[in-house]
C-alpha cells in the first residue's frame, strides 16, 4: 500500500511538471496550427533569463519567475511578427524546418553567451529542503510544482472556456477567414494567444529547472517528450494534456520503480498504444 | 581578385613545402553539440601544453588538427580518422572522448602507421583492441574499484548500485561488486537506469525501500547529475544516513556550482581533481585556464590530453619525427613523469595509464567556491578492468 501510495506521488508530481512545461505547445498545436518545435528553446530562454535574475541579480525566486516571462515573451514578439507569421497555415513540414532552424539558432546564442556549463534556479528557502508527508518525504518545490500545474490548468480553462477573448480564439481555430469577416482582428488574436503559450513555456521552463537542468541543448533534448504529451493529449485540449501528462506520469514512474532495467519501454508502448486507439490524441476533436 | 588568388596560391604552396619537418596531430573530440564543454577541456590541456612547452621537439615544429565529432558516432570517428591520416598526412591521432569512437578508430592504425593517444574514452577493451594505442586517461574499473574499500571501510555492509544503462555504467557496476565483495560487503540490489532518466524521485524511493546503508552511483557528467543529487537530498536518503558513494564522474568541476549546497559532503573517487595541491598542478591549472578563457569550466578531460601531448611529444623525440607508429609506441612503454594529478606510468603491458586514485569530498573554500577536496590516496593504481576484458 505504502509503494502504491509513493508511486501515485510521485507520479502526480512528475505528471505536473510536464504538464506546466507541454500545454504551450498544446496551445500553439492545437489553436494555431503551428507545429512549434522551439518551445523547448522558448522554455530553456525564460529558465536562463530566470536563472540570470535570481543567481546574478540577486533577485528573488517571484521576481525572477516575472522577468522571465515578460523577458521571453519580449524576445518572442519580433520572432513571431516576422518569423512565425510567415508560416501560419503553411504546410506542416515547413513549419518543421522554420522552427527547428530557430530552436539551433537559440542553442547556438546560448551557448555562446552563457557557456555550455549547467546553470540553476535558486529556489527560495520556503521551497527547499523536503516535506515528509508521513509514510515518506517529497521535495518541497515538488508539491508547489503541482500547485501551479492545477492553477495553470484552471486559468487557461477560464480564459478559453469563459472569456469573450476565449471565443474569439474558438471562432479563430475553427474558421479563421469567416472570424475576420465578423470583425475579429485574427492577427491580433494570434499574437496574443502565442505571447501566452510562450509565457507558459517559459514559466514551465522556471518551475521544471529542478528536474530538467538549464543547458543549452535543453532545447532539443526534452522535445520529444513535449511532442509525446501534446499527440497523446490531443493538441489543442487542456483537459487532454492533463490526463495525457498525469496516465505518462504515472506509467513512467510505476515502471521506473518496479523495473528500471526496461528504461522507457513501458512509456512508449503506451505511448504507441494510446495513439493507434485514439490517433487525435486522447480528446482531440475527429475531423 | 587575380591577385587575391594568386597570394592565395602562393601560401598554399610556402605551407606546403614547411610541411616537411611539420608533424601533423589529428585530434577527434567533441567541440560542438552537447559535449562541447569536455572538447573544450580537450584543446585547453593541449593549448597549455604548447604554452608551457612550445611549439617545437627537438627540430620539429608541431601542428594540430582538430576534427569534430560531437556525440558518439563510430562510423564518423572512423572517417574523419581516415581523412586526418590520408589526407591530413597526420602522424599521430589523439582525443576520443566516447569508447566506441575510438573503438572505430584503432581499425586503422596498423595500416596507416598511426598511433592513436586516447585522452578520455575509459573502456578497459580499447588498449587492447590495438598494439598501437596507449591512454592517458583512466577507465571506469580504474577509478571505481577503490571506492568499494572506502565504502567497507566506513561500515557499510549492505550495498546498492545504480547505473545508467550503458557500457562504462555496467563496467562502473561490476567493478564496485567485484571491489566490495572482496572486501566482505553484500551488494543487496543492482539498479540499471535509462541514460535519458529526468525524474529519479521513484529510483530514491526504491534505494530507500531496499535497506542498503550505501549506495553507488555512475553518471556520465553532465545535467542528469543535477536532478540526481537534488533526488537524493530531497526524498530524505540523506537523512536517513544512507552513505553515497560515487565515481568523480559525477562531481565534475564545471558541475559543481550548478550542484552547489546540494553536493556538499559527496564521497568520490577519481583520478584527477582540479585542486590537487602539488607544484606541477599549479603551473599547469594557471595555463589552462588562460587557455579554457573561463576558470569554471576546466574540468578532468584537459589534464589527459595534457599528459597526452606529453607522450606524444616523447614518441616524436625517440622516433626522431619519422613517421614509425611501433617505435613511437614501443618508446613510451614503461615511461613515468610526474603529471599534474601525481606520479603516473605508461604500464609497459597494457600501454594503459597507471596512476594514484584520489577520495575526495566536496567541500567549500574560503571564497565560497565548491571544489573536491582530497582526503586520501590510493597510489599506482593500474587497470583491474582489464583482466574481465574478452580476448
Amino acid at each position: 500500500m505504502q509503494t502504491v501510495l509513493s508511486i501515485a506521488v510521485d507520479a502526480l508530481a512528475y505528471g505536473m511538471v510536464l504538464f506546466v512545461i507541454s500545454i504551450g505547445l498544446s496551445v500553439t498545436m492545437g489553436l494555431m496550427r503551428v507545429v512549434n518545435l522551439a518551445h523547448g528553446a522558448f522554455a530553456m530562454i525564460g529558465g536562463y533569463f530566470a536563472s540570470y535574475a535570481a543567481r546574478d541579480l540577486g533577485l528573488g525566486y517571484g521576481p525572477a519567475i516575472l522577468i522571465a516571462i515578460i523577458g521571453t515573451v519580449i524576445i518572442a514578439i519580433p520572432v513571431e511578427r516576422f518569423l512565425y507569421r510567415r508560416i501560419y497555415g503553411a504546410p506542416e513540414l515547413t513549419q518543421v524546418l522554420m522552427t527547428i532552424g530557430i530552436t539551433f539558432c537559440v542553442i547556438g546564442i546560448t551557448n555562446y553567451a552563457f557557456g555550455p556549463t549547467l546553470k540553476t534556479v535558486p529556489l527560495p528557502p520556503a521551497l527547499q529542503g523536503s516535506v515528509d508527508l508521513g509514510f515518506r518525504t517529497i521535495a518541497t518545490h515538488r508539491i508547489f510544482a503541482i500547485a501551479c500545474g492545477l492553477a495553470v490548468a484552471g486559468g487557461l480553462w477560464f480564459l478559453i472556456e469563459r472569456t469573450s477573448f476565449g471565443i474569439r480564439i474558438r471562432a479563430a481555430v475553427d474558421n479563421a477567414p469567416m472570424t475576420a469577416a465578423l470583425g475579429v482582428r485574427t492577427e491580433v488574436v494570434y499574437a496574443v494567444s502565442f505571447a501566452v503559450a510562450i509565457a507558459l513555456a517559459a514559466f514551465g521552463g522556471v518551475i521544471g529547472a529542478e528536474l530538467l537542468p538549464l543547458e543549452p541543448y535543453y532545447a532539443l533534448r526534452y522535445m520529444v517528450t513535449f511532442l509525446v504529451v501534446v499527440s497523446v493529449g490531443g493538441a489543442g485540449s487542456i483537459g487532454g494534456a492533463l490526463i495525457a501528462c498525469l496516465l505518462l506520469g504515472t506509467i513512467d514512474t510505476t515502471a521506473r520503480y518496479l523495473a528500471p532495467e526496461y528504461g522507457e519501454f513501458f512509456f512508449y508502448l503506451a505511448v504507441i498504444l494510446i495513439v493507434t486507439l485514439f490517433p487525435r490524441g486522447l480528446a482531440g476533436r475527429l475531423k | 581578385m587575380k591577385k587575391l588568388l594568386a597570394a592565395v596560391f602562393a601560401l598554399a604552396a610556402l605551407s606546403n613545402a614547411a610541411y616537411a619537418d611539420t608533424i601533423k596531430i589529428g585530434v577527434v573530440g567533441p567541440f560542438s553539440g552537447p559535449f562541447a564543454l569536455q572538447g573544450k577541456n580537450f584543446k585547453a590541456g593541449i593549448d597549455a601544453w604548447l604554452s608551457l612547452n612550445g611549439k617545437t621537439v627537438g627540430k620539429d615544429e608541431i601542428a594540430i588538427v582538430y576534427r569534430d565529432l560531437p556525440q558518439a558516432d563510430p562510423a564518423r570517428s572512423k572517417s574523419l580518422a581516415q581523412e586526418l591520416v590520408v589526407r591530413e598526412g597526420v602522424q599521430y591521432l589523439a582525443g576520443f572522448y566516447f569508447t566506441p569512437d575510438a573503438m572505430a578508430a584503432t581499425a586503422l592504425l596498423q595500416q596507416g602507421n598511426v598511433p592513436m593517444v586516447v585522452m578520455n574514452a575509459a573502456t578497459s577493451a580499447i588498449v587492447a583492441s590495438s598494439p598501437l594505442v596507449v591512454r592517458t586517461s583512466f577507465t571506469t574499473w580504474q577509478t571505481t574499484t577503490p571506492i568499494a574499500q572506502v565504502a567497507k571501510d566506513q561500515g557499510v555492509t549492505k550495498a546498492i548500485t545504480l547505473v545508467s544503462d550503458y557500457g562504462p555504467g555496467i563496467d562502473a557496476e561490476n567493478a564496485f561488486k567485484t571491489g566490495f565483495e572482496k572486501a566482505g560487503g553484500k551488494v543487496v540490489e543492482t539498479i540499471r537506469m535509462p541514460l535519458s532518466t529526468n525524474d529519479f524521485a521513484p529510483l530514491m524511493q526504491r534505494i530507500k525501500d531496499s535497506g542498503a546503508e550505501g549506495l553507488f552511483t555512475f553518471l556520465p557528467s553532465g545535467p542528469p547529475t543535477l536532478a540526481f543529487v537534488k533526488a537524493y537530498n530531497d526524498n530524505g536518503l540523506k537523512a536517513a544516513g544512507i552513505k553515497f558513494y560515487a565515481t568523480g564522474d559525477l562531481t565534475q568541476e564545471s558541475d559543481l556550482p550548478a550542484l552547489g549546497e546540494s553536493a556538499l559532503g559527496l564521497q568520490t573517487t577519481y583520478h584527477y581533481a582540479v585542486s590537487h595541491e602539488s607544484p606541477e598542478n599549479k603551473t599547469f591549472v594557471a595555463a589552462a585556464e588562460r587557455a579554457i578563457g573561463n576558470p569554471a569550466e576546466l574540468s578532468f578531460p584537459a589534464v589527459s590530453a595534457f599528459d597526452g601531448m606529453y607522450v606524444i611529444s616523447k614518441m616524436i623525440e625517440a622516433t626522431g619525427g619519422k613517421q614509425d607508429a611501433k617505435a613511437a609506441v614501443e618508446a613510451v612503454k614503461g615511461l613515468s613523469w610526474t603529471s599534474p594529478r601525481g606520479p603516473v606510468t605508461i604500464d609497459p603491458d597494457s600501454r594503459h595509464i597507471t596512476q594514484n586514485i584520489y577520495l575526495r569530498e566536496v567541500a567549500k573554500d574560503a571564497n565560497g567556491k565548491y571544489y573536491n577536496k582530497e582526503l586520501q590516496t590510493f597510489e599506482k593504481q593500474g587497470d583491474p578492468g582489464l583482466a574481465f576484458v574478452k580476448k
